[in-house]
């Protein structure tokens, strides 16, 4: 099956032996170099929208319009409730310097009420009914909100911006494709006659269109490997900032699995171009006699 | 009625009501109906563009009529899917009349070619590439590219990768038009020995002395497209023949 890939030296000279001599390694080492990058802001986007989502799936806040009177036993309240994991009630100092992005110096004002908020946890399944019922009975116009629905329109961002890069890597693979094709034509024109001159004593389409495989898989190996090689400098150049600043959350890193598929993606374009390849020659040499 | 040439043995090649057209021109040929004889001696002789290349191209299926049958070896391969064509081509030799050697391919790469593309292993290759190099007289060009032989050098090169496969059938477009009148004897005599061998051999010239030294061939001669003289009659050539001009 792969045994076009071992021809011998006196058939690999059929085409010549200029390598990297033309366009298609490069073109193809900047598409793999721009799928690197894009496959892993995607991945890095959806560790960050996994950690998100996981983190707030059971996370729900007590609201209570009227100020943190009764804060005290509200935590209690909340504290007993049966499912409840974690309870923590956000300090009135951090409610007000949220409100300062809004109401500025006022937000500081003793006269402006501000509300209480108690963020806790819940297992699966909790009923919150009760803790809403016991809450407002302590504090009328208490009520519960989901985290996941506050966060909702971002993981929603997230998730679109995954499919923004997905659609990019397959555009660029399309791309890379296109390239190939046009290599693989331009080839064909290129060894013209030696084809012909193939045809003429015997040889199969599958024969030549062999040469033509194998040359444009070496030419896509180097080149998406080069561009692979490149896209890691940077993303370890990247990650290795990001942590020196302090800025690289836990969520948006990219793990184990994450390398194995960037790792495979230069694998992947090759086979890919070595596909479009041999359908554009077989179909190209079809068109002859 | 004539009797067709070839007629009485096996036939290796059959043309019936052959015409041909490129694209949307006149027809180079029309009408070619002959028959050529297993293990036979044919020189194709016609005045310049009487269509003996284009005839040529048909026998060794580097194009298809545009009407008419074409048999090689028994099989009709006029309509012939392209993926049947190629075991024909192996058992078919040709000498361009442009020699098609590839340039960037030394001498014994080019010659050794056929070999290959017939699934010969490296080893099988070797003696018999040497072999006929050294026949025609390039033993010690053997790692030259084509650029750098001489046009008699290049054509012998194109004749010694027609014939290392031992066709059945050669056909060989004006093949002694580059070389000097001891080599042409020479590559004369290759053709005559493969013949004797029961390669039937087709040699398209204008060269009256080739045809006169060759006895026991066969002519078939064309003009305006058409093969004026089906019989094959001419079996040892007047020496004095205009009609092979």
């Amino acid at each position: 099956m792969f045994d076009w890939l071992f021809v011998s030296p006196a058939e690999g000279r059929l085409l010549g032996t200029s390598r990297l001599g033309g366009p298609t390694p490069w073109v193809i080492a900047i598409m793999s170099f721009s799928i690197m990058l894009i496959a892993a802001t995607g991945l890095a986007l959806a560790n960050t929208a996994g950690v998100l989502g996981r983190a707030i799936e059971a996370r729900y806040a007590l609201e209570v319009p009227a100020g943190g009177a009764n804060l005290n036993a509200l935590l209690s309240t909340v504290r007993s409730a049966p499912g409840v994991t974690a309870v923590e009630a956000v300090p009135e100092s951090d409610m007000r310097k949220t409100l300062e992005r809004w109401l500025g110096p006022a937000a500081q004002s003793q006269d402006l009420p501000v509300p209480a908020l108690i963020n806790f946890d819940v297992r699966p399944g909790t009923d919150l009914r009760p803790i809403e019922r016991r809450a407002q009975a302590l504090a009328p116009g208490a009520r519960i909100a989901s985290h996941r629905e506050s966060v909702a329109p971002l993981l929603r961002s997230l998730s679109l911006l995954q499919a923004v890069a997905l659609g990019l890597v397959l555009l660029l693979s399309a791309a890379a494709a296109a390239a190939v094709v046009l290599a693989a034509r331009g080839a064909l024109d290129t060894h013209r006659f030696t084809i012909d001159v193939m045809h003429g004593i015997g040889a199969t389409d599958l024969q030549v269109t062999h040469l033509f495989q194998r040359k444009i898989l070496l030419d896509a190996f180097a080149g998406s490997v080069a561009g692979g090689v490149a896209a890691a400098a940077v993303l370890l150049l990247l990650a290795g900032g990001a942590a020196f600043a302090g800025e690289l959350t836990g969520g948006a890193t990219l793990g184990l699995r994450d390398f194995l598929i960037l790792a495979l993606l230069p694998f992947l374009l090759t086979a890919l171009a070595t596909w479009v390849a041999r359908a554009a020659v077989l179909r190209a040499l079809r068109e002859a006699l | 009625m004539h009797e067709r040439t070839g007629g009485g043995v096996a036939a290796v090649a059959e043309f019936e009501s052959v015409g041909l057209r490129y694209g949307t021109g006149a027809e180079v040929l029309r009408d070619v109906d002959f028959r050529l004889g297993s293990g036979r001696f044919y020189f194709l002789t016609g005045p310049s563009g009487a269509g003996k290349t284009s005839l040529l191209k048909l026998l060794y299926l580097a194009q298809r009529p545009t009407r008419g049958r074409i048999s090689l070896f028994g099989e009709e391969l006029s309509e012939a899917p392209r993926d049947m064509l190629p075991p024909f081509r192996r058992r078919i030799g040709v000498v361009f009349q442009d020699f098609r050697l590839i340039r960037h391919l030394s001498a014994f790469d080019n010659v050794a070619l056929p070999l290959r593309v017939a699934g010969a292993s490296e080893e099988d290759i070797k003696g018999p590439v040497r072999e006929m190099l050294a026949w025609v007289g390039l033993a010690d060009r053997a790692s030259a590219r084509p650029p750098t032989l001489s046009g008699g050098e290049q054509q012998r090169v194109a004749i010694a990768r027609a014939v290392i496969n031992r066709p059945e059938l050669l056909v060989a477009d004006e093949p002694t038009g580059n070389v000097d009148a001891e080599m042409a004897n020479r590559l004369m005599g290759l053709f005559t020995a493969l013949n004797r061998l029961g390669t039937t051999v087709v040699v398209a010239t204008h060269d009256v002395g080739l045809i006169n030294a060759t006895p026991g061939a066969h002519m078939i001669r064309l003009e305006n497209g058409t093969v004026i003289d089906p019989t094959g009659g001419l079996k040892n050539p007047p020496r004095h023949s205009k009609g092979a001009a």
